[in-house]
């Protein structure tokens, strides 16, 4: 898909790539904004794979043991039925796939790209090179990953969790190379993500532009430079864990083996202590893609932007001490249990601030319901229902009942989809003109982000419902328990809305290509924004801009000041008149 | 009143997690109601309409102090409420001379009785493959260990969950309030039998369970096999010690 779009690139603006030949321009190339598109690339690919996964298990689900439709092709044996060890790697591998390679690489590796030397006012990333490399390890994970699907055993099956020793010997699940290729593929992410974060926090200390203080950077860029931090100091222990458990699989250490005297316990701290942070930087980007949206279209300055920021920071401090609550139930000392507790009530009240921040950057607004406003509007509403549905499981007793049930998938995917995949939808919408310097079309955004939220919710809130009545996560067959078959229809239903999900989604690929082709050539600023990247051409040439780049003035969110006839004022704008003066 | 959606409650401390559960219902619930009516409200009140100018605000100190002291008085507060509960299920073992061991293996739980000698490991234990029979009114203590890979005992109607890790011995309890069938899903991943993984417990009034035991746990009764099982000629293991592979 990459592929075919750079082609056509190419042929288009061949002519003013003389300098640096096809290849550099497009494939490997150091500008942070073809890295960042091609980081686009990766993810809505992938997401596509995912999806499709999404909806094998879902089909199972809600009619067990018939056959799916479309797979009759690939699995000839059973005719498009899946076996229970397949479920088990669906499930495994959407979960791998969504969190790895369409989440982190849209809204980390395209989006932190993309914004952060544009919006900082800098030419390029510190290390080019090095972001060039980051993309490339990358995709090359991407590609050990899907490798995984076609060696003998199948892919990995023991969750995107991989608890040890279901995922650490081979016998018990039947995977041999497929679990194997998942540690590597994941090892060499690492590495990329390693390369990316040093990059982000080296440019981000480094390269501003004059008058760009830490405290006037927009909030996304904050976010990014967060989660920057976090994945600089969360990857690398997944990626020891991920070493240790190729160990055990192929060099026959003990780590995680308990008759070797390894200990499965081991397995959860660091997968957790990694994971936690993890979920943070997926939710921390869109939290700032919104923070960045709607003051734009509420014209007005985001409420409490200091507030913003510290909040974000609090989130990335708390982060690596409520891991525990992942693991209440494991086994784990239950005293330890309480005091993740006491952390993870704790870690709620950062995420309550942040909402009420953007409620108060709605009030008094003169709000334009664009597609990228749209898109925002759902993250906070959504956000709102994934950080209260965490506070069900933050109660240690009730988390007894509810963890490894349904209604934790529920939560998972009021953040994930509901938080960052809507935050990503916004962040396409909004900077499309810019990345590509062309408009989307704004009639199928509206078809597309419509439906999207409504399957969204009819899918993923009954999740809560058959979690409260019982339902296991991770199981093939809900039939098979006798308490859960009053509940059935809402499986159906959930399947069903999760197929018109995924059919909303045909909108916006019809939109993307179109768009990219044949969209009307976006101007300058087409959202009257103020921040930095607004004042390069769309899309910026290589470094950004002419001979000298902005001169920063003020805040990111000057909207509506009084300063200012129009009701927006760019950072880069020079004040008209002196204070003093202007009296007379 | 309505449940809620949850099965029904036969354990004691399950109320407590009940209550708790809609508490926090209740309290999410509002919580959910004023942002959406908030939300909802200023995008209507708010919308762009010819002629006006957005409010030109940066914030507003007592406003931010507002809006985090009262989210963290009330989540304090559940904390406190949450500790004594899970004080009592996980940090707590009440007196009982009732002990079962259970044990998980892809894909059963083996359960075995102590025998009339009171002491596991020895040759009158009695095993049972997915069934486990327990009397109400009693605390039950259960030795939690796996063979195998990681397990979940997972009984909903008692409210208990508590993963089975190879290498460990977990000890948990719990006393059931009603006589009744209840199924044991597995609630932890543990291989591609995971889903259909599954046991019953058989809580007895005591005389009920009385005759049970005399009938089973008998140092020459062969194990029972009321209901039919997976694989009820299979040899079931004894594990004594540390659980090996
Ligand atoms: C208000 C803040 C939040 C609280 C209090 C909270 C609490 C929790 C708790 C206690 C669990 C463990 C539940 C269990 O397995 O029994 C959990 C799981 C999870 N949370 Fe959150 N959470 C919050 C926000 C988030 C955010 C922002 C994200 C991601 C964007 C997130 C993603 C996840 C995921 C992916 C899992 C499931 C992991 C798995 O088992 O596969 N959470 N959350
Ligand atoms: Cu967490
Ligand atoms: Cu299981």
């Amino acid at each position: 898909m990459s592929a075919t779009s750079a082609t056509a690139h190419a042929h288009t603006a061949h002519a003013a790539h003389h300098e640096v030949g096809f290849v550099r321009t497009y494939i490997f190339s150091t500008d942070h904004k073809m890295i960042a598109r091609q980081f686009l690339f990766l993810g809505l690919f992938m997401m596509i794979i995912g999806g499709l996964l999404a909806l094998m298990v879902r089909w199972q689900l809600a009619w067990p043991e018939t056959p799916v439709p479309g797979l009759g092709w690939v699995l000839t044996e059973t005719g498009g039925i899946l076996e229970p060890s397949q479920y088990n790697m669906a499930f495994t591998m959407h979960a791998t796939i969504m969190i790895f390679f369409v989440i982190m690489p849209i809204l980390a590796g395209a989006f932190g790209n993309f914004c952060i030397p544009l919006m900082i006012g800098a030419r390029d990333m510190a290390f080019p090179f090095l972001n060039m490399l980051s993309f490339w390890v990358a995709a090359l994970s991407g590609v050990l990953m899907l490798a995984g699907f076609f060696v003998p055993g199948g892919h990995a099956a023991a969750g995107w969790t991989s608890y040890a020793p279901l995922s650490s010997v081979p016998e018990y699940t039947g995977t041999n190379w497929g679990q194997n290729l998942w540690c590597i593929s994941l090892f060499v992410l690492g590495v990329s993500s390693m390369m990316g974060a040093i990059n982000y926090i080296t440019t981000i200390i480094n390269m501003r532009a004059p008058g760009m203080r830490l405290f006037r950077m927009p909030l996304v860029v904050w976010s990014l430079f967060i989660t920057a931090i976090l994945l600089l100091l969360a990857l690398p222990v997944l990626t020891s864990g991920v070493a240790m458990l190729l160990f055990d699989r192929t060099l026959g250490t003990n780590w995680f083996k308990p008759s070797g005297g390894g200990e499965p316990l081991l397995w959860q701290h660091l997968f957790w202590y990694f994971g936690h942070p993890e979920v943070y930087i997926l939710i921390l980007p869109a939290m700032g893609i919104a923070s960045e949206i709607l003051p734009v279209f509420a014209r007005k300055p985001i409420f409490g932007y200091h507030a913003m920021a510290f909040s974000m920071i609090a989130i990335a401090f708390l982060s690596w001490v409520v891991y525990g609550h992942h693991m209440f139930v494991s086994g784990m000392n239950p005293a330890l249990g309480m005091s993740f507790m006491v952390t993870t009530m704790i870690i709620a009240v950062p995420s309550a601030i942040k909402t009420f921040n953007w409620l108060g950057t709605l009030w008094g607004g003169r709000i334009q319901f664009t597609v990228p406003m749209l898109n925002a509007l759902a993250f906070v509403w959504m956000f709102v229902i994934g950080g209260l549905s965490g506070i069900f499981m933050a109660s240690t007793p009730v988390d007894i009942y509810i963890q490894d049930t349904y209604f934790i998938v529920a939560h998972i995917h009021y953040v994930v989809f509901g938080g960052s995949i809507f935050g990503a939808f916004a962040a396409i919408y909004y900077w499309f003109p810019k990345m590509f310097g062309r408009l989307m079309n704004t009639a199928l955004g509206h078809l597309h982000f419509w439906p999207t939220f409504v399957f969204f919710n009819l899918t993923f809130f009954p999740m809560h419902i058959i979690g409260v009545g019982g339902q296991m996560r991770r199981i093939y067959n809900p039939l098979q328990y006798e308490f859960l078959q009053h509940q059935q229809h809402w499986n159906v239903l959930i399947t069903i809305s999760a197929i018109g999900l995924g059919i909303a989604q045909i909108p916006f690929v019809i939109n993307f290509f179109w768009s990219l082709f044949a969209g009307p050539k976006a101007p300058l600023n087409p959202w009257n924004s103020n921040t930095l990247e607004w004042t390069a051409p769309s899309p910026p040439p290589h470094l950004n801009w002419g001979p000298t780049v902005p001169t920063v003035y003020r805040g990111p969110y000057e909207y509506t000041s009084p300063e200012s006839r129009e009701d927006f004022l760019p950072q880069s704008q020079p004040p008209l008149v002196r204070a003093g003066t202007s009296r007379h | 009143m309505l449940n809620w959606w949850l099965p029904e409650n036969v354990s004691t401390y399950g109320q407590e997690i009940d209550w708790l559960f809609h508490l926090i219902y209740y309290i999410t619930g509002g919580v959910f109601l004023l942002v959406t009516v908030a939300l909802l409200s200023f995008l209507v009140i708010y919308r762009d309409r010819p002629g006006r100018r957005a409010r030109y605000t940066h914030g507003n100190t007592p406003l931010e102090i507002v809006w985090t002291v009262v989210p963290a008085l009330i989540l304090v507060v559940l904390t406190f409420l949450s500790v004594p509960a899970w004080s009592r299920i996980k940090m707590t073992m009440p007196q009982t001379d009732f002990v079962v061991q259970v044990t998980g293996k892809q894909f059963n739980w083996q359960v075995t009785y102590p025998g009339p000698d009171g002491r596991f490991g020895t040759a009158d234990d009695k095993t049972f493959l997915d069934e486990m029979h327990v009397p109400v009114g009693k605390p039950i203590r259960v030795n939690l260990r796996s063979q195998d890979v990681i397990h979940s005992f997972f009984v909903p109607q008692f409210r208990f969950k508590q993963d089975a890790v190879p290498g460990r011995e977990i000890p948990q309890w719990f006393e059931v309030t009603k006589p009744g069938q209840y199924e044991v899903p597995c609630a932890e991943l543990c291989g591609f039998g995971h889903s259909g993984m599954r046991a019953w417990v058989y809580a007895h009034t005591a005389e009920d369970y009385t005759r049970w035991a005399a009938e089973n746990l008998r140092a020459g009764a062969a194990p029972a096999a009321p209901e039919a099982k997976k694989e009820p000629e299979k040899p079931v293991a004894k594990t004594g010690g540390r659980a090996k592979k």
